[in-house]
């Protein structure tokens, strides 16, 4: 006979335990031996997933629509398969950040923005608030069911009770008592909670055990194993059809939707972002829990359908609500010791859940709501107190009953017309509106806080509209009538089938269209502009937690911990930031406080300390408050943040900059080479011309100083003398006639004149000119006249002077009487050609091209020679025959005479 | 460095299974009437399925623990 006494004191000494737990835990944990640094203790206390939706609910659920109760296992089994990834790097980023809830979370991805952490709490505790109105239901209603042993009862439907005979106030009220008592003991710094961490591990093995408890009772104590049951189930129509599910698009489509939102869920509902992120010791630990936490969910999902299907068999009468089979059936068979472990199991489901929930959510009140608005309207009054750790304790107190009373009111208005499961859900897809900030702030740097607020903002009011509305209508305190005709009577804007789309239940349709709104906000708002300074480091630190140590860049300028020690004396209590603030001088090599340099690592360091306390939004305004900061400005984080890039980029310049001074480098030592040789040249020319002036000017000097000295001299040797006088003069205005013309064509400067020329011409001119010179040394000239015209178009008389040059030369080098030039001119495709040959000594190799240089005398080993010319007419008139485009050379080999040719280009229409 | 990047992409090539497991059309390929060893089929899939991903998961984590 279980009477209530019995169970109230079970129940009582079972929190009790949880308590002595709690407290053992955190003695061990100042001991500096914790408990629960240990990677199973870990994946178990991630099991706070399971409440007593999945103890009592899932079983409902399972009798409803069979095996559709289990997506919302399969989900997080697949975000645990990401959580190598994921999890484990939003413990990184929360650990360097000092991040103590999801609204710290997304308030510090996107600027630390008060705002964004003030929204998401709202979201949150809105959103959370029917899943615990569902835990308080589970727990009266499997109280009023087991009191009443061994009958079973249905409990009364609510709001039929009167108020103070409601049990589940009272349950609101004890688990109130509890978390208040159980999580805000003290404060602190890095808001973890030990003790609850180690109660919770233990609640998830007394719900496992209870549960299995069951499930093996139902399966091996009632039936005869999974067969005989599913043997039996298969005889009944209408429980043949739960094992399998309708195979229809929408049912596929819920199913997957439901595992898509269990999927968030797991990361991203208060409670298991307190556990998972908030609570976790050691990174590594994240290792075990990626397969641990999966099977537990699969031990504990593994007689649900069997439970359902024995319970239904069991009360074919359907007057039990299968949402209770899990304590009925135990009942109905007079297992009463089982029936109260199945009570204590469920609460402990519900006490694990609404513990951590709570505490989570007081954090988040407290750290992103409550703070910032006492900062902001009332700091006059907080200054006036020295240790406002106290306060926050309260805060977080209150902030506790009120939720849970939230809980109670959502129960009371709205939790009849809901199974447990369908509650939950709800809350589920409230939290799924975190993902696009949260997953997105950690993979994305381009998100911002307007495009956050934005996604937020629109799926959140979505989700009202479209789920948290329409279940309090459903209930009756809304009128149905904007359920069946849509808001204002437009029937497009009906919650449930927005925009016209049907088909889908009401958790898919709400997912969708949630979902929709949230990441449109999200993104297009983002896109509209680039992120500022602070959002941008911000984001470096979340989405680059593997590759960088998190930047010490956020605070320029320092101060002294004199100011800072008192700031974080009045949130943490002055004994416990004293001792931090020592442990941080030590570990700098201080010895006291004192010493400690006023720079930014203090800043940053009592910055960290006090987002611990009071969520990172709020401390960075506190701080601010005593540092003599100058803004960091854009230009400065960016310069901060680009550094690795703009050094690649620095040395590809520098790469590239080298490479061109090289370039430069090399031309400018050709340039240089080239530079001297002309100097070389133009010294040898000089010296060259000085001394070739000098020759003629000696003799005539000579000359006349013997004509001068000697009145006496015969008439005769003094013609002789005058003679050679006047030929040497003349020889001397020719080479600075020379000298001065090559100058002239050298600089450009000459003034040619290029007019149509006939070539032949030119030659007969020339030959006649010199036709005494070839006679009177008895040489023979043989023209031989073109069969084509040869225009060219050039300067008539420097074509002479190139013509009488090459024939002059030739006179020169062959013998008296035998000598013989021959001239041929001939037209050659696009040119005319005009070769001067002689039957002379010829020229050697080695001089064919030293001739044209300037004063280079041919035949000057010939020493009985003496220089016949100036060394200066063949270097002229290759300067004039190259000045028309044409060139200069000669072919010649020794003794048998030498070829001199020269082309120009022919005229065109010659052909 | 590599091992756990292979680790890393042996986990999400998990992930993938899962979801190709989980899901249609996979899933209605085992959404019929029908027994293995007396359990309904479907059921046997789905709980075979995850109990089959969770051991690989847990191979293939906790292999990279030693490296």
């Amino acid at each position: 006979m279980l009477q209530g006494w019995v169970v109230v004191t079970v129940s009582l000494a079972y929190l009790g335990i949880l308590f002595a737990i709690a407290y053992f835990a955190d003695r061990r944990a100042d001991a500096g031996r914790s408990v629960i640094a240990n990677p199973t203790v870990y994946a178990l206390s991630l099991a706070v997933y399971c409440t007593t939706w999945t103890f009592y609910g899932s079983v409902g659920r399972a009798a409803a629509t069979g095996i559709g109760f289990l997506p919302i296992y399969l989900g997080p089994t697949l975000m645990l398969a990401l959580g190598w990834f994921m999890l484990h790097k939003m413990v990184r980023v929360a650990k360097a950040n000092r991040i103590t809830s999801i609204a710290d979370f997304v308030a510090s991805r996107y600027g630390k923005s008060q705002l964004l952490g003030g929204l998401v709490t709202i979201i949150a505790v809105v959103g959370v608030v029917p899943y615990i109105a569902l835990q308080l239901k589970a727990v009266s209603n499997s109280f009023s069911i087991i009191v009443n042993a061994p009958e079973i009862v249905m409990p009364a439907v609510e709001g039929t009770v009167p108020l103070l005979q409601d049990s589940a106030l009272y349950v609101a009220i004890l688990l109130a008592a509890f978390t208040i008592l159980f999580g805000t003991r003290h404060l602190d710094a890095t808001e973890r909670h030990e003790g609850m961490v180690a109660a919770i591990a233990f609640e998830s093995v007394v719900k496992l055990v209870a549960f299995l408890a069951v499930g093996i009772f139902v399966t091996f104590g009632i039936h005869d194993g999974f067969g005989e049951i599913f043997d039996r189930a298969q005889e009944v129509e209408r429980l043949a059809a739960l094992t399998v599910t309708p195979d229809t698009a929408s049912s596929y489509g819920s199913w997957a939707a439901l595992t898509f939102l269990s999927m968030l869920s797991v990361l991203l509902l208060p409670r298991q972002f307190q556990i998972a992120v908030v609570e976790n010791v050691n990174e590594q630990h994240v290792r075990r829990a990626v397969w641990l936490f999966p099977l537990y969910l699969f031990l504990i999902n593994i007689f649900v359908l069997p439970i359902a299907l024995g319970g239904l068999l069991h009360f074919s009468d359907g007057g039990v609500d299968a949402d209770t089979f899990v304590l009925t059936l135990p009942m109905a068979h007079g297992q009463e010791a089982l029936a109260l472990l199945v009570f204590i199991g469920g609460l402990s489901a519900a006490t694990g859940m609404v513990i951590v929930e709570t505490i989570a959510l007081s954090t988040m009140v407290c750290n992103d709501l409550v703070m910032p608005a006492l900062l902001r309207w009332s700091a006059q009054r907080l200054h006036a107190r020295h240790d406002l750790s106290g306060l926050l304790l309260e805060i977080r107190r209150w902030a506790i009953a009120v939720i849970l009373m939230l809980g109670y009111l959502y129960f009371r208005i709205a939790g009849e017309a809901y199974a447990l499961v369908s509650i939950g859900l709800i809350s589920f897809a409230a939290v799924a509106q975190f993902a696009p900030a949260v997953i997105g702030g950690l993979y994305w740097k381009g998100g911002t806080r307007s495009g956050a607020l934005a996604g937020l903002l629109a799926g959140f009011a979505v989700w009202t509209y479209t789920l948290l509305l329409p279940s309090f209508a459903k209930s009756g305190w809304l009128p149905a009538d904007f359920m069946t005709h849509g808001l204002f009577g437009i029937e497009l804007l009906r919650p449930q089938q927005l925009f016209g789309l049907t088909g889908l239940n009401e958790i898919t349709h709400c997912l969708i269209w949630s979902l929709l709104a949230n990441l449109g906000g999200y993104l297009g708002v983002s896109l509209l502009r680039v992120p500022d300074a602070r959002e941008l480091r911000q984001a470096n630190l979340f989405v680059d937690a593997f590759h960088e140590r998190g930047g010490q860049a956020s605070w320029r300028g320092g101060a002294r911990a004199a100011d800072l020690l008192p700031l974080a004396g009045r949130f943490l209590g002055p004994e416990r930031a004293r001792d931090a603030f020592v442990r941080y001088a030590r570990s700098r090599g201080f010895d006291s406080i004192e010493q400690l340099p006023a720079d930014s690592d203090l800043v940053h360091f009592a910055e960290g300390l006090l987002a611990g306390a009071i969520g990172s939004a709020s401390a960075r305004v506190i701080v601010a408050s005593v540092v003599q900061e100058e803004a960091l400005g854009l230009d400065e984080v960016m310069n901060i943040l680009d550094e690795a890039s703009q050094i690649r980029t620095y040395s590809r310049e520098l790469e590239e900059k080298s490479r061109q001074l090289e370039r430069a480098t090399a031309e400018l030592r050709a340039a240089n080479e080239r530079l001297r040789e002309l100097d070389r040249m133009k010294d040898d020319f000089i010296s060259t011309v000085t001394h070739e002036l000098r020759t003629p000017l000696t003799s005539i000097r000579a000359f006349s100083e013997m004509l001068h000295s000697d009145p006496r001299m015969e008439l005769a040797e003094r013609e002789r003398f005058l003679g050679i006088i006047v030929g040497e003069t003349e020889r001397l205005s020719r080479l600075i006639n020379q000298i001065l013309d090559l100058a002239k064509l050298e600089s450009g400067r000459a003034d040619l004149t290029g007019v149509e020329v006939d070539l032949c011409d030119v030659v007969h001119e020339s030959a006649e000119t010199l036709g005494q010179l070839f006679r009177e040394k008895q040489v023979a000239l043989d023209i031989r006249p073109a069969t084509q015209a040869c225009r060219v178009m050039a300067d008539r008389d420097r074509l002479v002077q190139v013509m009488l040059n090459l024939l002059s030369n030739a006179v020169k080098f062959v013998a008296p009487h035998t000598g013989r030039v021959a001239v041929g001119i001939l037209a050659r495709g696009e040119e005319v050609e005009v070769e001067v040959a002689d039957n002379g000594a010829g020229i050697r190799p080695q001089e064919q091209e030293s001739i044209f240089e300037k004063f280079h005398q041919g035949g000057q080993d010939m020493l009985t020679d003496k220089p016949k010319g100036t060394g200066l007419g063949l270097p002229i008139s290759r300067r004039i025959v190259e000045h028309f485009g044409g060139r200069l050379w000669v072919e010649s080999e020794p003794g048998q005479g030498a070829r001199f040719k020269f082309t120009l280009p022919r005229l065109a229409g010659d052909n | 460095m590599n091992r756990s990047r292979l680790t890393a992409q042996r986990l999400a090539a998990l992930f993938l299974l899962g979801c190709a497991l989980f899901n249609y059309p996979l899933l209605a390929l085992f959404n019929r009437s029908g027994e293995v060893f007396g359990i309904p089929l479907l059921y046997a899939f789905l709980f075979g399925g995850w109990i089959l991903l969770i051991a690989l998961m847990a191979w293939t984590i906790e292999r990279s623990r030693k490296d």
